[in-house]
């Protein structure tokens, strides 16, 4: 099963915060894997740990509150986990680059465009200035902004939303990164902007063979980018598959409910999206069986008691749920029933 | 950049119009003239100096001849000092002012942003709160109370510096401390709330997955950033400094500016009234001025030329 194309392999990841009211379980045993060239998309709803999990790979989570409390972060062969901060300098920007949600706020205001992308090259790259200004101006015109020599010497103000995430993601891989971490890189963008980085993303990522981990709650936004699909829930995985398994063949009640609450253009009948009802649970007092049973409608006694264990669908498709018990009842999947 | 100069000008000369008409008129509102004494004054001779000063005309006609001297660069005589011009009691006093306020505002400055830079840093540390502790201190001790703890400390007890009176380098040191301890404690608690507003702004999560050093995120990102407020507040702080303060060149013996602003008030000193305050006022508008032009160097989203 290991080979040669495992970029980065998460082994069940624990995250927590301490807070004064208690320990906040963040991520309670996730794993998964990126190859190289590919792209994992993380989905799940607000507070399940999906940027947790993201900011944990870079060890970019303030320590203290938080700590890695169990797991290990296998990065080309090397365990992240036990990197010291002066170690993951150089891993960041260099291997591992991410862009944030908020283009409007995640530019330095008083610095010129030009000057941020400049400043991990001659980090890393050991660039002179010269060259460096070289090369942001070509990362400037490979993401698509116009006129980048004039573009280069302005401020992040002059530039609206769609092209700051592009200067974010300039930013991003101008050191040629394996592995580029999307953190809702669309949430803050209008829609023709959104289908416009996605497009950008997909197609550098073609030309530079850049793995992404893209993290998102919004299911319409993987489809037509990711490679594989990891859900998650209440700082855990429940499903995790190829892109067809989790849209066409989703085996968990969770993923129904994500997949039902996203709106689509092809509904011969106008179906009515159906969301998800309840809270997630709270994590400073998780629960012991499913996270989901509270909300979930085909919740069993056995649900709220213990927690699934992982049930094998296909070679990649990985489902935690009590329904695959041989002893369950066998219900109607309304994913795979409704596209009929 | 020339043609914002020139209406920032305009704008600068109006403000300071308005300024002198207020005092003015508000000046003449207090009961009493300059004159007013307990010892009674014959009535012929009250009026031979009125008409000396030329108080005994309507005040309307008084506010234009104010007027009209002042734009020739006249602030008038004193009133109450025997033979001396407004003007040359400024001339006497700002510089001493300017140089302790100066020495003052330098050491408040720098040590302010240090101690809220080393305590945002440091953030629930025991020298973020030390540094909280010395905020609190700075700012509800009076002036005077340092000034007599440094006198006798500093002064007295270890002889290290002169106790009071102005002339060398070393008589500036106590009062510029004394003086500057509110703006440390002042700075000191801004700072450290702007660098950790900053702190958590996302930019600075982008600098660290750049993977920038520690210090280079704190010095090239944060700093910049956090100083704005800073330099916001810096312009009436550093006005205020320049001409004087009453206390402290009271306590120290400096013959500085201060003690004019309260004397001309309490003797009805008209002419040096309006001239304290034509002075600071000159001297605020000035400094805002100069602020408004270092925030758009510091920051490029304030265009000043629109």
């Amino acid at each position: 099963m290991e080979n040669r194309d495992r970029l980065l392999e998460v082994k069940d990841l624990h995250v927590s915060f301490d807070t004064y009211a208690g320990e906040v379980k963040a991520v309670r045993g996730v794993d998964f894997h990126v190859d190289k060239g590919e792209t994992l998309a993380i989905v799940g709803e607000s507070g399940c740990g999906k940027s947790v999990t993201a900011q944990s790979i870079m060890k970019l989570i303030p320590m203290p509150p938080g700590r890695i409390k169990k797991g290990s972060i296998i990065f080309d062969g090397k365990d992240l986990v036990k990197f010291t901060d002066k170690q993951m300098e150089s891993v960041r920007g260099r291997e591992i680059s991410m862009i944030f949600q908020d283009p409007m706020t995640s530019l330095n205001p008083t610095m010129k465009i030009g000057k941020q992308i400049m400043e991990g090259l001659i980090k890393h790259q050991n660039m002179t200035k010269k060259e460096a200004k070289e090369r942001a101006i070509e990362m400037i015109k490979l993401v698509g902004i116009p006129n980048p020599a004039k573009r280069v010497e302005q401020y992040p103000h002059e530039f609206s939303g769609g092209m700051r995430q592009r200067a974010m993601i300039a930013i991003a891989l101008a050191c040629n990164p394996k592995l580029l971490i999307a953190d809702e890189p669309t949430t803050a963008l209008d829609v023709t902007i959104q289908a416009q980085i996605l497009d950008l993303m997909k197609e550098l990522q073609n030309r530079l063979n850049t793995s992404i981990i893209m993290i998102t709650h919004d299911l319409g936004v993987v489809a037509n980018i990711a490679h594989r699909i990891v859900v998650m829930y209440a700082g855990k995985i429940i499903e995790s598959g190829t892109s067809d398994d989790i849209f066409f063949n989703p085996q968990h009640p969770y993923t129904w409910g994500l997949l039902q609450s996203v709106p689509r253009l092809d509904a011969a009948n106008k179906e009515k999206l159906v969301p998800i009802l309840g809270q997630p649970p709270d994590l400073f007092k998780p629960p012991v069986g499913c996270p989901f049973a509270a909300r979930c409608d085909y919740a069993m006694p056995v649900c709220k008691e213990y927690y699934p264990e992982k049930t094998q669908i296909s070679e990649k498709h990985h489902v935690h749920c009590w329904l695959q018990h041989e002893m369950a009842p066998k219900v109607k999947n309304p994913i795979v029933e409704g596209r009929r | 950049m020339f043609k914002y100069t020139l209406k920032r000008l305009g704008t600068m000369i109006l403000t300071l119009w308005v300024v002198v008409t207020i005092t003015f008129f508000l000046m003449h509102a207090i009961p009493g003239d300059p004159f007013t004494d307990q010892k009674r004054i014959p009535a012929e001779i009250l009026e031979n100096l009125k008409a000396k000063y030329g108080l005994d005309k309507p005040l309307v006609v008084q506010y234009f001849t104010y007027l009209k001297n002042l734009l020739h660069g006249d602030l008038g005589m004193s009133l109450k000092y025997k033979n001396r011009t407004v003007a040359d009691m400024l001339k006497s006093g700002f510089p001493v002012s300017a140089q302790l306020g100066l020495a003052a505002g330098l050491f408040g400055i720098t040590m302010g942003i240090l101690l809220g830079i080393v305590a945002a840093l440091n953030h629930k540390g025991f020298f973020d709160y030390f540094v909280i502790l010395l905020a609190i201190l700075g700012v509800s001790v009076p002036n005077f109370v340092f000034s007599a703890l440094f006198q006798y400390w500093f002064g007295v007890k270890l002889g290290w510096f002169p106790v009071a009176r102005w002339g060398t380098p070393y008589h500036v040191i106590l009062p510029a401390w004394a003086l500057g301890m509110r703006m440390i404690a002042f700075q000191a608690r801004m700072m450290r709330t702007s660098m950790l507003d900053v702190l958590n702004q996302d930019y600075i999560k982008t600098a660290k997955a750049k993977g920038l050093s520690k210090s280079v995120v704190i010095w090239r990102h944060t700093i910049r950033n956090a100083i704005l407020p800073i330099v916001t507040i810096l312009g009436p702080t550093i006005a205020t400094l320049l001409t004087g303060t009453f206390v402290i060149e009271k306590i120290f013996a400096i013959p500085g500016l201060g003690k004019y602003y309260i004397q001309s008030i309490q003797q009805r000193d008209y002419t040096l009234i309006l001239g304290t305050t034509v002075f600071y006022s000159a001297i605020l508008i000035f400094m805002i001025f100069l602020v408004d032009i270092a925030y758009g160097l510091i920051d490029p989203r304030i265009r000043l030329d629109r």
